[in-house]
């Protein structure tokens, strides 16, 4: 593996884990409302 | 150790691109599923607490997007070798099948899931039918084996609306079947006016397309009659007094247009090197169609008791 395929194989890791912690915390908060919304 | 078979995987292959998972869900698809299922929950009667209408949408669509990802999973084989679809990620390379498996089942359940815990069980069921019907009636079974494959098939794209409005009124009555028919109806001509300017896309990966299978004539002329049947149902609504006037006038001049672009469409015959403009216009009218009958039902439905008053 180049630096330069490194360096991108970390980008997208990286990337990924932003989204997959976005989506996670988004879930977490309508799961949230949800619950308050059919109290 | 962990980074050893790190190193391995990063060897053979980049993790893909978070970008292209979402490209699986067919996002373009994906925003007439949204409107539709949203149209629906607007149009109903009785209100929805707007967390939990959100939820519904939001649901809908990761249903979709679930059914579309099992489907280019299903289908990577078939989508390189059409212009269309080889740029796709799977067919791309970008992206490996197993992994698109296993988000569009993901995501298709979660959907579910998420629909009837937080919103209703039945809406929760026809959402789950609907990504059977898609991901497995209509792509494993119907698509490759007979040329009404886009009739039947016709009906995943039909339970948005349905579900929309389930998800309010959590009750089946006439109405959200009504909804369902006018999209089951319309896919025909919308589908059929697009295979036949790109037919030879389908005849090269053998997908027994009408144009493909039955000829030319006999799709133009199926066109036609679908356009027809299309009109009293997309019609319907008003005329069995569910919907008001605005919703009447509007179909009424849609179904004509309609009906006006389809015809010909459905009695001309294509020469060689014939630019197919009448069809690509059919194509992308009956995209402005859908769009605009169902924003008519919503405006129908805010707009109506106004008038009434």
């Amino acid at each position: 593996m180049t630096p330069e395929e490194e360096a991108e194989y970390r980008r997208r890791q990286k990337s990924r884990n932003y989204v997959v912690g976005g989506i996670l915390l988004f879930l977490a908060v309508l799961f949230y409302v949800i619950t308050i919304a059919r109290m | 150790m962990a980074t050893d078979s790190m190193t391995q995987a990063a060897t053979t292959q980049l993790p893909a691109d978070w970008r292209d998972f979402f490209a699986l869900t067919k996002p373009r698809v994906m925003t007439l599923v949204i409107f539709t299922g949203l149209c629906g929950l607007l149009a109903a009667p009785g209100s929805i607490n707007p967390i939990l209408g959100f939820t519904a949408i939001l649901c809908i669509a990761l249903g979709a997007g679930g059914a579309a990802a099992l489907n280019q999973w299903w289908e990577a084989d078939l989508d390189a070798g059409m212009k269309r679809t080889a740029q796709r990620p799977l067919p791309a390379g970008r992206l490996g099948r197993t992994d698109a498996r296993d988000f569009g089942v993901l995501i298709s359940a979660a959907s579910v899931v998420i629909m009837g815990l937080g919103v209703n069980w039945l809406a929760a069921a026809i959402l789950a039918v609907s990504i059977v019907y898609y991901a497995v009636l209509y792509t494993i079974w119907l698509k490759p084996r007979t040329p009404q494959n886009i009739v039947i098939g016709g009906g995943a794209g039909a339970f948005p609306p349905m579900i929309g409005w389930v998800a309010v009124t959590a009750d089946i009555t006439l109405m959200p079947v009504l909804l369902f028919a006018i999209i089951f109806m319309w896919t025909p001509p919308h589908f059929w006016a697009l295979a036949l300017f790109v037919k030879t896309d389908y005849a090269n990966v053998g997908i027994p397309m009408m144009p493909v299978v039955k000829g030319e004539k006999s799709t133009r002329r199926q066109i036609l009659i679908y356009t027809v049947l299309l009109a009293p149902i997309a019609i319907a609504p008003w005329a069995l007094g569910y919907t008001g006037p605005i919703y009447g006038v509007i179909s009424c001049a849609l179904s004509l247009a309609f009906f006006l672009l389809a015809l010909p469409v459905g009695t001309r015959t294509s020469v060689d090197g014939d630019t197919m403009k009448p069809e690509k216009r059919l194509f992308g009218f009956s995209i402005a169609y859908l769009f605009a009958l169902f924003a008519a039902l919503v405006a129908d439905a805010l707009l109506s008791p106004l008038l009434v008053a």
